[in-house]
């Protein structure tokens, strides 16, 4: 089977993504998904421009939720499926589909633990109420954790409690220092800041 | 924000539609929502909502205009005022969502820069890792202090945004991030997991094209200062990259670096023995000693309780198998027992494996096992599986027949067009392959296009069954299955079977009153093709019509292959003009266009400006080639024109004059065409001509040269230079060439040349007419079918020593080069990890001599290679030739 490249890529659209064939031998995930039980989304990020149009991401999702269909079973605990040269590991919860994909010589374990610290920190921050409806209820949190889990499609944190508390800010440090300053006080600074910023 | 509940509908289906609380969620009203930023007093919580539900809109696929992407932009800056932490993440989140322009990144710049140095660790970390996706090299430089800084902060999550940043920024400023290697380097050794596994991907990174520096990375840290699994994840395949690397120059005794891949097999993180485990089966030429503890972990994972970990391990095994299946038949037993497996992708991985290691006596057991388990997987996996099958076939032909078998009880199942093809190529392939199975093979070929939708396959099968059918002992009974086409199909496969009942009349003359009366009946068919074809047939095996004069011509009509790529034919048929000339098929150039390569060569001409023009509309194609040259009188005599090259470039790229050469090869003559491009706008050229010093290739004599009368600026023109050579004989030699011209000032303003022009003259590069000139690519469809018709005394076999080269791969394609033959059947692709290799290729020597080749190679230890060369041609002269040219090469 042919190794899949980020091959094209459309220019400009996503300036902001690493390119994952010039990361060379880095372990990288090419993207994260949560889909509902239509296969319909709930939340997705692409780190790889393999899919550059949103056409491609939902055909994409598409032939995902379809392959990762089972009559019956439930799939509590990760599975994984290889298709089209891209790796899956999946697992479902109540009403939700996770899934975390990357290329076909990628080390599957690896994304299996990246989807555990996932899923985990997703039940950590909607306090074991893993469902659809919580989850829209509280995306922001779902788009955080995402956010915390892959960057560019490094791994940054595999750790479910470690993502919740990066995500909930109830780490060791607190609120921090702009508690310490009266509002007007921050007001003033800021507004000088961007007085500044847009004079120059 | 949440919409109400409503009602609460007993109807599953219903609820759902109704709690989500972007039910109706518009994009012109959330951009309204958004002008709550703009508030003297925040609430940060209805800001929060606001942000999700942009952020939603986006996620969903929604697009803003530029427009409305910088309104919100600036508006999300005004954010910054809020001390909420919630609200910060947000707006970290929507500004690297809406990757603002570079003069709106101005405006959020200082804000960010606070962030960063801000004493909330939180605020650190996102802050750096937004900057650096939206900053640039300039601005990078006025942060650089701060990233260096933040690398080795004591708090692990504000290091690795910075070196995750740092990954990402190498890819546009690296000779900034190269200046941050101490710190990198001193990051390796925190005790954090992740920031030893980023600080150790960015350090790699930074190193990658310093081969030593690599290795030395690698060798201080195998020795054990690396704890995070990740990390270590790493380490492996940078360490399978040296030992790849450095694997030329050992030869025997201990590997380097085997010892630390050994170790991490008792690592007590599965990612880690998987991946240890992978780079050991994946080493060059490994070996079953090597083998063996990589194996045993990966045994184990078969019995896992976790179906990755089963999958890891299966997947893994299964590559084996196809190179070293000895060492893994002591996982059968465990393989079997993953036939069952819920998951199907391992189920498939199981059997495939299985195929490739059991031996003859497991056949028949296997057989049994699979016929339940096909039932229930996809077309996909079967697909693999029927590939497998007929490669455990041709390695057991004795077992032809349970094989069979088994294809034709699936082929009669329900399943799609590939699959079914899958089936149909394989059925196809192993008739040809053990004639035993012929008979068995074509009958379960003819039930299946009994009740078979597929037109494509119906008339492959027809095709082939129509060479194949006549020699079987009892033709006969295939001609009731073809008929039936007749009856009962589309007109495609109608008139694909009235060809093959021809096929059957002019090999079996005992049928051959027979197949008349049927191809009569086929006269009155609703369909133009159908009746053409048996009015045709019917003539052709009368004797009747001038194509077949003797038998031979009506086998040789009948059963003859298209010898002519079908693009060139397409191209020809296009370009003839209806007259009273008929159209002649030998006039179809034979040669294979590498039509890739081709695109490439225009793909780079492109930097060398105007001269980009000479690879356009000006001569690419043979046909246009020879229009040209027969159109200068003093060529005309030379005769039919053979080949011509790809053009050679003889100059730099963005000199002043451009110029490249064809090679036009004749039987006694060979026309050099020298493609000039100007490219300096004030001169003109005149009377150009390439003066050609052909000292070192003596058995050419130049007869004949047409310089060019003028070549202004940027318009491409030709000279050419005509030589004659002794008729069959392999002429080569290095010709040496200089461009010689007056030149005239042009006028800028007016673009009218000066009177007076001055003699000049411009060094060209030297080019050689090789061997390969002398022939042309011209592919087969059946390489096995062409080499067994050709006569095996015009066989010539040899055995050559190549030496020690890079890589069989190198060694495949060198050769391929000297013979400029057309590889067949995709054998110029060489597998990895091979240790030989069979290439077959063809082509038509000068003298329209088909030739053919293959050769076998193969690799010993220390790169040494080998080569056996076998060639048949129409000429035994020239398969002593083409050892010649392989000898001198």
């Amino acid at each position: 089977m042919p190794i899949p490249q980020a091959g094209h890529r459309a220019s400009g659209s996503q300036s902001s993504q690493i390119r994952l064939a010039e990361m060379g031998s880095c372990p990288s995930v090419k993207n994260i998904l949560v889909l509902d039980l239509e296969g319909k989304r709930v939340a997705v990020k692409y780190y790889s421009d393999e899919w550059p149009s949103a056409a491609s991401k939902l055909a994409f999702e598409k032939s995902v939720f379809v392959k990762t269909q089972k009559p019956g079973a439930k799939a509590e605990e990760a599975d994984v499926v290889m298709f089209d040269g891209y790796i899956v590991v999946y697992k479902f919860i109540e009403d939700l589909h996770f899934f975390v994909t990357g290329g076909e010589e990628e080390n599957e374990l690896i994304l299996a633990s990246v989807l555990q610290g996932f899923s985990d920190a997703v039940g950590i921050l909607l306090r074991s109420k893993v469902d659809k409806r919580t989850a829209l209820e509280n995306l922001d949190l779902i788009f955080l954790c995402i956010d915390e889990v892959v960057d560019g499609g490094i791994v940054l944190e595999t750790d479910g409690n470690v993502i919740a508390e990066k995500v909930s800010g109830h780490g060791p440090e607190g609120a921090g220092s702009y508690a310490e300053q009266s509002v007007t006080q921050a007001f003033a600074v800021a507004k000088q800041h961007f007085m500044r910023s847009l004079l120059n | 924000m949440a919409q109400p509940l409503v009602v609460k509908k007993d109807d599953d289906m219903d609820e759902e539609e109704y709690y989500s609380p972007f039910l109706g969620i518009e994009k012109g009203a959330v951009l309204q929502e958004a002008r709550v930023f703009n508030d003297p007093q925040l609430d940060a919580r209805r800001c929060c909502q606001v942000i999700t539900k942009l952020l939603y809109l986006l996620n969903q696929g929604d697009t803003f205009t530029k427009v409305e992407a910088t309104e919100v932009f600036f508006a999300t800056t005004k954010l910054f005022q809020s001390k909420d932490a919630g609200l910060r993440r947000m707006v970290y989140l929507m500004i690297k969502e809406l990757s603002p322009s570079a003069d709106e990144v101005i405006i959020v710049t200082s804000s960010l820069m606070k962030d960063m140095n801000s004493k909330t660790d939180m605020y650190r970390a996102n802050a750096i890792r937004v900057l650096c996706r939206i900053i640039d090299s300039t601005l990078l430089t006025q942060i650089e202090r701060y990233l260096k800084q933040a690398i080795v902060d004591k708090n692990p999550v504000v290091a690795s945004a910075a070196l995750v940043s740092g990954i990402y920024l190498l890819q546009t400023s690296p000779e900034v991030v190269k200046r941050w290697s101490n710190e990198v380097q001193e990051a390796v050794q925190s005790r954090a997991a992740l920031v030893q596994f980023h600080a150790l991907a960015l350090l790699h990174q930074i190193r990658q094209n310093d081969r030593l520096a690599v290795s030395k990375l690698v060798s201080s840290l195998t020795r054990g200062s690396v704890r995070s699994p990740l990390a270590q994840c790493l380490l492996i395949r940078y360490t399978s990259q040296v030992i790849r690397e450095s694997g030329m120059n050992t030869q025997g005794g201990d590997r380097p670096f085997f010892d630390f891949l050994e170790s991490c097999l008792r690592n007590k993180a599965e990612m880690v023995i998987l991946e240890a485990a992978r780079a050991i089966t994946d080493l060059n030429g490994v070996t079953s000693r090597e083998l063996t503890p990589a194996i045993t972990v990966l045994q184990l994972f078969l019995s896992s309780s976790k179906p990755v970990l089963r999958f890891a391990a299966v997947r893994t095994l299964n590559k084996v198998a196809s190179t070293h299946p000895l060492a893994v038949t002591n996982c059968n037993i465990d393989m079997e027992s993953l036939i069952s497996d819920q998951n199907r992708s391992i189920a498939t991985l199981a059997i495939t494996t299985l195929l490739k290691t059991g031996n003859e006596s497991s056949v028949d057991r296997l057989m049994k096992q699979m016929t339940n388990f096909m039932s229930d997987i996809a077309d996909e996996f079967k697909i693999v599986v029927v590939e497998a099958i007929r490669s455990l076939c041709l390695k057991f032909p004795l077992k032809y027949r349970s094989l069979m078998n088994f294809l034709s009880n699936i082929l009669r199942e329900e399943g799609g067009f590939d699959y079914k093809k899958a089936i149909v190529d394989s059925i196809i392939i192993l008739i040809r392959d053990i004639p035993d199975a012929k008979e068995s093979g074509l009958f379960h070929l003819c039930e299946f296009i009994e009740d078979c939708e597929f037109t494509y396959l119906s008339t492959q099968i027809l095709h082939f069954l129509g060479n194949e059918g006549p020699k079987t002992s009892d033709p006969s009974k295939y001609i009731r299955y073809i008929y039936n086409r007749v009856i009962l199909e589309n007109a495609t496969v109608r008139a694909s079977a009235v060809s093959t009942l021809a096929k059957f009349g002019a090999l079996v003359d005992a049928l051959k009153p027979r197949i008349f009366v049927l191809l009569r009946r086929c006269l009155f068919d609703g369909d133009d093709e159908v009746r053409d074809r048996a009015t045709l047939y019917i003539k052709l095996l009368d004797g009747e019509a001038t194509v077949g004069e003797t038998e031979k011509d009506v086998t040789d009509f009948l059963f003859g292959s298209l010898d002519v790529p079908l693009v060139n034919l397409e191209a020809s048929l296009r370009n003839y003009e209806p007259s009273e000339v008929p159209f002649d098929i030998s006039s179809v150039p034979k040669e294979t266009k590498s039509q890739p390569l081709a695109e490439k060569k225009a793909a780079g001409k492109k930097s060398t400006g105007p001269a980009s023009a000479v690879n356009g509309p000006v001569p690419t194609i043979d046909a246009s080639y020879e229009k040209l040259l027969s159109s200068i009188p003093e060529f005309a005599s030379f005769g039919k024109l053979f080949k011509s090259s790809a053009p050679v470039e003889l100059t730099e790229a963005e000199t002043e004059y451009s110029v490249n050469v064809v090679k036009h090869i004749y039987d006694g003559h060979v026309v050099l065409q020298y493609n000039c491009t100007n490219t300096i706008p004030e001169q003109l050229l005149e009377e150009v001509v390439v003066f050609v010093d052909a000292s070192e290739a003596d058995e050419f004599s130049e007869v004949a040269s047409k310089p060019l009368r003028s070549l202004p600026y940027d318009s491409p023109g030709q000279t050419f230079v005509a030589f004659e050579k002794p008729e069959g004989v392999l002429a080569t030699g290095k010709f040496s060439n200089i461009l010689k011209f007056i030149v005239k000032e042009v006028d800028s303003s007016t673009g009218e040349a000066e009177d007076d022009g001055v003699e000049d003259e411009y060094q060209l590069e030297d080019f050689e007419i090789i061997s390969a000139d002398y022939m042309l690519k011209v592919g087969v469809s059946n390489f096995r079918n062409a080499w067994e018709s050709m006569d095996a005394e015009t066989e010539r076999i040899d055995e050559y020593g190549l030496g020690v080269r890079e890589s069989l791969a190198e060694a495949v394609s060198a050769v391929i080069s000297i013979l400029g033959m057309q590889p067949c059947e995709g054998t110029d692709i060489v597998q990895n990890n091979s240790r030989s290799h069979t290439c077959l290729l063809s082509g038509v020597f000068i003298g329209n001599v088909k030739v053919l080749v293959r050769l076998s190679f193969g690799i010993s230890g220390p790169k040494e290679v080998a080569m056996k060369l076998a060639v048949r041609s129409d000429d035994p002269e020239v398969s002593d030739r083409i050892h010649e040219i392989v000898a001198n090469g």
